[in-house]
């Protein structure tokens, strides 16, 4: 199915290429195991929050047995255990999941529903961010090897890497929010996203994936400058601007698409954090509010989006990869 | 005669050149010591360690002694509060140290829990290899895809807030990554002419693993164990930042962080947890760092 192209232009993803190239019985197989995959997320999260000792209920007064039967029975908790499990399956494959315990009038997918577009807004952003911000700065060091600004470079990438967000979080806010006033320093109205009010939210989940790209991208163009085609470009005389960017910048840039998968975890792990420090109205902050209030199934219901998600761009990015590289095989 | 005599001695002196000659880890010691970084970090990993460990026995102030007096001090040399009381007049420095002990504590014990279980589920696959290798591995892939510190999280809303858990639970997600290196090099290591030999003589696959196979393993996995180290730590810190993880009057420095974050006109209250935990992951990340330089020099 792969095929390595001989002539000498840097290889181009033409549309009837890459259709061409597109592995569709790999990519069936890869959706095949992505579904044990979600299987098994969501059992086990049914049967830890089954697990629970006591019932969402034990906290408030005391109901009259009657009433807490009915409700019991609402909730279908007087089922045995497996029709149960059965339902929750069924329902949340048509994106049902549950009522939420606190929010008395709303379901789990409406509380998702209302978080989504800010978490998605924020984690895209960042991504963005993070891609041209963190490519852009690994060239640069891969290109000036062992020199101050490589040095620099891959310094900071290290700070980013250790510094955590809910470090960052806090003192961005405080020194560009309260401080200087350059942005807000918190806080958002739903649908009034603006530069202002995400700039430093943005910023602060972008930092750790600005370095971890950074130093993926450096090491793989590293490699890919002393490789033979970047040689032979050059001995057919090329210019040093167009080896960079049509031949070694593409080339170089594929394990970022690997990357996406854990980029997507890091991300959804940060978002938790900055909804938090900034006050945003995200899916990360009905999640621990679920978490501090154990509403169960609202921490369910997120932890199978997240887990979805995260799946969904594992698989994105496996096949993505398989056809930018004619190199990968499948058997 | 007179010809090999000298010969004699020549290749006497080459055997004993090889003799004293210096071991594949000799010169990763050498390569680590020149990284001047990583053995600045092994100093100031040690002075941390050492603080957190002797530090809380020594100071003048109890962790969890309340000054009602003395509430949201600055740091200031009177009554020894050199960083300063919180909002409930406890002395900083001191819960300072009971935190990072307890965020380096959590980090040993998980990397712990980790590494026994990525090493041994790693070696089995890798030295078994065939149908058992591929099963294990695709478990491995399975897990792999799901959001761990979510599950961390569901488990301590589950099971209710217990430190211990947080070590097991935060320790049983991480091996993965452990898994899979360990068994790419039982892979390689399977192959080799020592372990043909093992076989041939009889060993018994198990200790063929224990004996042979895992003591082999080692610099891939010091490597690994001081790169799990900041990640480790930096999960609990996660987990007590939003109020899942350790419970007051016991501290961990996410959880200093999360109270200097609630007060920010107290600045010293963010900083100084904010600053220990920083330097301690950039020096665990620097030597582990280092380490692979120095054991795996080939992409210097």
């Amino acid at each position: 199915m792969a095929q390595r192209n001989l002539d000498d232009k840097p290889r181009k993803s033409s549309l009837p290429g890459v259709i061409s190239r597109f592995p569709a019985a790999y990519a069936a197989g890869r959706l095949l195991l992505s579904i044990p995959t979600m299987l098994a997320i969501i059992t086990l999260a049914f049967f830890l929050m089954r697990a629970a000792p006591g019932n969402p209920y034990s906290m408030e007064r005391k109901l009259s047995p009657e009433v807490e039967a009915n409700i019991r029975a609402s909730l279908g908790l007087d089922k045995p255990l497996i029709e149960q499990y059965g339902d929750y399956l069924l329902n949340a494959v048509q994106g049902d999941l549950g009522p939420s315990m606190r929010n008395k009038d709303k379901s789990v997918s409406e509380l998702i529903a209302e978080g989504l577009p800010v978490s998605l807004t924020i984690g895209a952003c960042a991504m963005g961010l993070a891609l041209a911000i963190g490519g852009g700065l690994g060239v640069v060091a891969a290109l000036r090897q062992n020199s101050a600004a490589d040095y620099s470079v891959m310094g900071l990438a290290m700070a980013g890497i250790s510094i955590p967000t809910f470090v960052t979080g806090p003192i961005l806010s405080l020194v560009f929010g309260v401080w200087l006033g350059w942005f807000a320093a918190g806080g958002l109205d739903l649908g009034r996203m603006s530069f202002y009010t995400i700039f430093l939210p943005v910023l602060t989940l972008a930092l750790p994936q600005i370095a971890i790209v950074s130093r993926l991208m450096r090491a793989s163009m590293i490699e890919v400058l002393r490789s033979n085609f970047v040689r032979t470009a050059r001995a057919k005389g090329l210019s040093e601007a167009r080896i960079l960017w049509r031949h070694a910048a593409p080339a170089a840039a594929l394990p970022l698409v690997s990357y996406i998968g854990p980029a997507t975890a890091g991300l959804l792990t940060g978002s938790v954090v900055i909804e938090r420090v900034f006050g945003l109205p995200g899916v990360g902050q009905y999640f621990i509010d679920g978490a501090i209030n154990r509403d169960y199934p609202l921490v369910m219901g997120v932890v199978i989006l997240y887990a979805g998600l995260i799946v969904a761009f594992n698989l994105i990015a496996d096949i993505a990869y398989g056809i930018l590289d004619p190199k990968v095989s499948y058997e | 005669m007179n010809v090999t005599a000298p010969d004699l001695g020549g290749s006497r002196a080459m055997s004993r050149a090889a003799e004293e000659g210096r071991s594949l880890w000799d010169d990763a010691r050498a390569r680590l010591m020149r990284n001047k970084a990583a053995v600045t970090s092994v100093w100031l990993l040690g002075g941390l360690v050492i603080i957190a460990v002797f530090g809380p026995m020594v100071w003048p102030h109890n962790y969890d002694a309340i000054y009602r007096d003395r509430v949201a001090i600055s740091p200031t040399f009177e009554n020894f509060h050199i960083l300063g009381t919180d909002m409930l007049g406890r002395d900083l420095a001191v819960r300072l140290m009971v935190g990072l002990r307890v965020s380096l504590a959590v980090g040993v014990i998980a990397t712990c829990v980790s590494l026994v279980i990525g090493v041994a589920w790693g070696a089995t696959a890798g030295y078994l290899g065939g149908r058992v290798d591929q099963i294990m591995m695709r478990i491995v892939d399975v897990i792999y895809a799901m959001p761990f510190i979510f599950f961390v999280i569901l488990l301590t809303v589950v099971f209710g807030q217990n430190i211990f858990l947080i070590f097991l639970a935060i320790g049983a997600v991480e091996w993965l990554t452990m898994a899979r290196i360990v068994r790419g090099q039982t892979l390689t290591l399977r192959q080799r002419e020592f372990v043909e030999a093992a076989r041939a003589s009889g060993v018994p696959p198990v200790k063929i693993v224990t004996r042979h196979i895992v003591p082999n393993l080692l610099g891939p996995v010091a490597v690994y164990v001081t790169l799990t180290l900041p990640v480790v730590i930096l999960a609990e810190s996660f987990l007590s930042f939003l109020g899942l993880g350790v419970n007051e009057p016991l501290t961990s420095l996410g959880l200093l962080i999360s109270e200097g974050r609630e007060n920010m006109s107290k600045l010293w209250l963010l900083l100084a947890p904010a600053l220990t935990m920083v330097s301690a992951l950039l020096a665990l990340n620097f030597i582990g760092d280092g380490l692979r330089d120095a054991i795996d020099p080939r992409d210097r």
